[in-house]
């Protein structure tokens, strides 16, 4: 990415919801002093879920969560771009199709009529997309949901017009910052940690439990070699497969990787038992 | 490091009085931390007591691969090194090196603040002690010396232990770094059955030897005690050169350091290289679990309102992207030419450097490896095809 000119002195900031939960944007509403120093540098002009003040576009910034799951998202997406003139995908679904792309899997419709009385009011896409599937973004912030301090450094960068710091590594690095015993060596708990996109600062494994990706997939992630050291030390594939179909199933590494899993898995079962 | 003739023959102390040591070296206005069962791994915590001490615990090593067993039989120091090591300590992950506050038209530096209380280690190894020297040779040089490192170093205050016990990843003798504790120590125990044998090899540690005689008793070592005490490590460090196998534990790992600086630099086209990258993450936790790795980077950690601003050091990775970005990117894209940078930066180029190996022979790298990549082997199978003309 480039950098970006410094914005205007006090900014319009706006932000918008597409198919998701919600928790990003309580990341911001639940980020306490830092809120008012956000409020301080910009004027929120469009954020329904913390306040009823909504002007009209063009905003300079527009923090976009959700993912694309409707006909009316597509149109409504488009429009907003046309509104930003820096528009940022913030959380696993803006970012990476969210937990609601397992239907990329499946079949919505089959999903709509076992959910829904009448599913024939419900108009769905088949998938559920990023943002960047069917608009430019100029920058994501990965996670379910995201890290405050990533998105206070953000606009601090929009503010100050350089380039925001997001570390190009996994989380890894920030267990061994924190001084995290690692999961995966100690207790041979498959974690994804070693191929996903740092920014939690090492959340999951502090807790005692794998990293699930939820910040999506990393630098240049080897996936093959840490499913396969996995499976040489017992994790059945059906299981990895489950890791990597979470919080960024339709991620391109996560996604090739479970796909190619489940087929080696499907081979396998197909082989006539001796 | 300073002699007198305080530092005499080794003198045995009582296990439960190994209390009297930590009881001094508080009073003497130290923060204790030495080793601590906690997550799964014997980890470098606070130590209040010898209780705190993980007596009856061994901890199984090998590649990717680390668990902790009870044996009733195993003393206080029978573990080996941890995932952690002084460099958590002396050189934190992350510090604030400057802090500055917009003052009118110009910024104004805020003193950093101290350490509250200098810091004494327990069971510190022979590896992690020649770990030390070497960060030593790189954050206090005489030219620019590190202030933060260098008053914690001042402080530091060093128990040390003679090793009785490997892990089937250690391989200090290979590195001659171990298993007995080398030079840089104040103190040093070897545990004999029910009792620690202690010994000054600085006036500090002869200082706090005598405040620990004020409070529990200490018995002279006869010659003959002595060579018992010197033999602990000895007998281990032969085993481990013979790898013979020993009960519970796999045969040590080991390398092989004959004409090792041209060998790597002489191999850098080796095909091997490609291999090693097949399986290798990138992950950097062989660089962050290091003793002697130092890289880092100086981060410019403003706030948002513009009138605060950090200089935060925080630790690098040369498996990183952005390790030793430039105009235009980073210097090695692939997975392949940094794994190569860390292995012949550690095991050649630091001899050209500071004059001698990176590498003690700790074995944290291959431990905590998440695939068990073993730089042993990695040089192993360099060795056994050598491409040099
Ligand atoms: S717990 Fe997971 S993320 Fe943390 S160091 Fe281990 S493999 Fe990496
Ligand atoms: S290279 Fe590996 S074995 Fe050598 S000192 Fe570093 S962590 Fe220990
Ligand atoms: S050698 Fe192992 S620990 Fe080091 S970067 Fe590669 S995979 Fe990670």
């Amino acid at each position: 990415m480039t950098a970006i000119p410094p914005a205007p002195s006090r900014p319009r900031l706006a932000v918008f919801k597409f198919a998701s939960c919600d928790g990003c944007q309580l990341q911001l509403l639940d980020a306490q002093g830092r809120l008012l120093e956000i409020a301080d540098r910009f004027t929120i002009d469009h954020f329904l879920e913390a306040s009823s003040r909504d002007l009209p576009g063009p905003y300079d910034v527009g923090l976009v969560e959700g993912s694309i799951s409707t006909p009316a998202d597509v149109a409504r997406i488009h429009e907003i771009r046309g509104q930003c003139r820096f528009l940022v995908t913030i959380g696993a679904c803006a970012t990476a199709g969210g937990i609601q792309a397992l239907r990329n899997w499946a079949s919505a419709a089959d999903y709509a009529a076992a959910v829904y009385a009448r599913p024939e009011y419900v108009a769905t896409l088949a998938t559920s997309t990023p943002i960047a599937a069917h608009v430019p973004v100029d920058f994501e912030l990965r996670g379910c949901p995201i890290d405050v301090g990533q998105l206070v450094e953000l606009l601090t960068a929009v503010v100050v017009g350089r380039r925001p710091r997001v570390a190009p590594h996994c989380v890894c690095v920030e267990c061994k910052a924190r001084g995290t015993v690692c999961v995966a060596v100690a207790r041979g708990i498959p974690c994804l940690g070693p191929v996903t996109q740092a920014g939690c600062g090492g959340l999951c494994p502090a807790c005692d439990r794998e990293c699930f990706g939820c910040f999506g997939p990393g630098p240049q992630p080897n996936l093959v070699s840490l499913t396969g050291f996995y499976e040489r030390h017992g994790t059945p594939r059906d299981r990895l497969v489950r890791l990597l179909r979470s919080f960024t199933p339709w991620a391109d590494d996560f996604r090739t990787e479970s796909d190619r899993l489940e087929a080696a898995d499907a081979a396998a079962n197909a082989e006539p038992r001796p | 490091m300073s002699c007198s003739a305080a530092i005499g023959p080794p003198q045995w102390l009582a296990k439960p009085d190994f209390q009297a040591v930590i009881d001094a070296l508080v009073a003497a206005g130290h923060r204790v931390v030495g080793p601590r069962v906690a997550a799964g791994a014997i980890v470098l915590d606070d130590v209040a007591c010898v209780a705190d001490l993980p007596a009856g615990w061994l901890d199984d090593q090998d590649g990717g691969s680390y668990r902790l067993r009870r044996d009733e039989a195993a003393g206080c120091f029978d573990h080996v090194v941890g995932p952690h090591s002084l460099k958590n300590f002396l050189f934190p992950a992350r510090e604030p090196v400057a802090t500055f506050i917009r003052d009118g038209a110009g910024w104004r530096e805020q003193p950093l603040v101290p350490d509250p209380a200098p810091l004494a280690v327990l069971g510190v190894r022979g590896c992690d002690l020649a770990a030390l020297a070497i960060q030593d040779a790189v954050f206090l040089r005489a030219d620019v010396a590190d202030s933060t490192y260098r008053g914690r170093r001042a402080g530091l205050f060093i128990v040390a232990v003679n090793c009785r016990r490997a892990a089937a990843t250690c391989f200090c003798h290979s590195m001659q770094c171990g298993p007995a504790a080398g030079p840089g120590f104040d103190l040093a125990v070897t545990e004999i059955d029910d009792r620690f044998a202690i010994e000054a090899g600085t006036t500090k540690g002869a200082a706090l030897l005598a405040a620990v005689a004020t409070r529990a008793t200490l018995t002279p070592c006869t010659p003959a005690d002595t060579a018992a005490v010197r033999d602990v490590p000895q007998a281990l460090g032969r085993w481990m050169h013979s790898r013979q196998a020993m009960p519970g534990a796999a045969a040590p790992r080991s390398l092989d350091t004959t004409d090792i600086r041209d060998l790597l630099f002489g191999n850098l086209e080796h095909p091997h290289w490609a291999a090693i990258a097949d399986r290798c993450l990138a992950c950097g936790n062989c660089t962050l679990v290091c003793p002697t790795c130092f890289c880092h980077s100086v981060e410019d950690v403003p706030d948002l309102s513009g009138d605060r601003a950090t200089l935060e050091r925080r630790w690098a990775s040369c498996f990183t992207l952005d390790h030793a970005h430039m105009h235009g990117g980073g210097p090695r894209p692939t997975t392949a030419s940094r794994y190569r940078q860390w292995l012949t930066h550690k095991l050649a180029g630091w001899i050209d450097q500071f004059g001698t190996s990176g590498c003690t022979g700790c074995g944290r790298c291959i431990t905590w490896c998440p695939v068990g990549i073993d730089l042993t082997a990695e040089v192993a199978a360099i060795r056994a095809a050598d491409a040099r003309p």
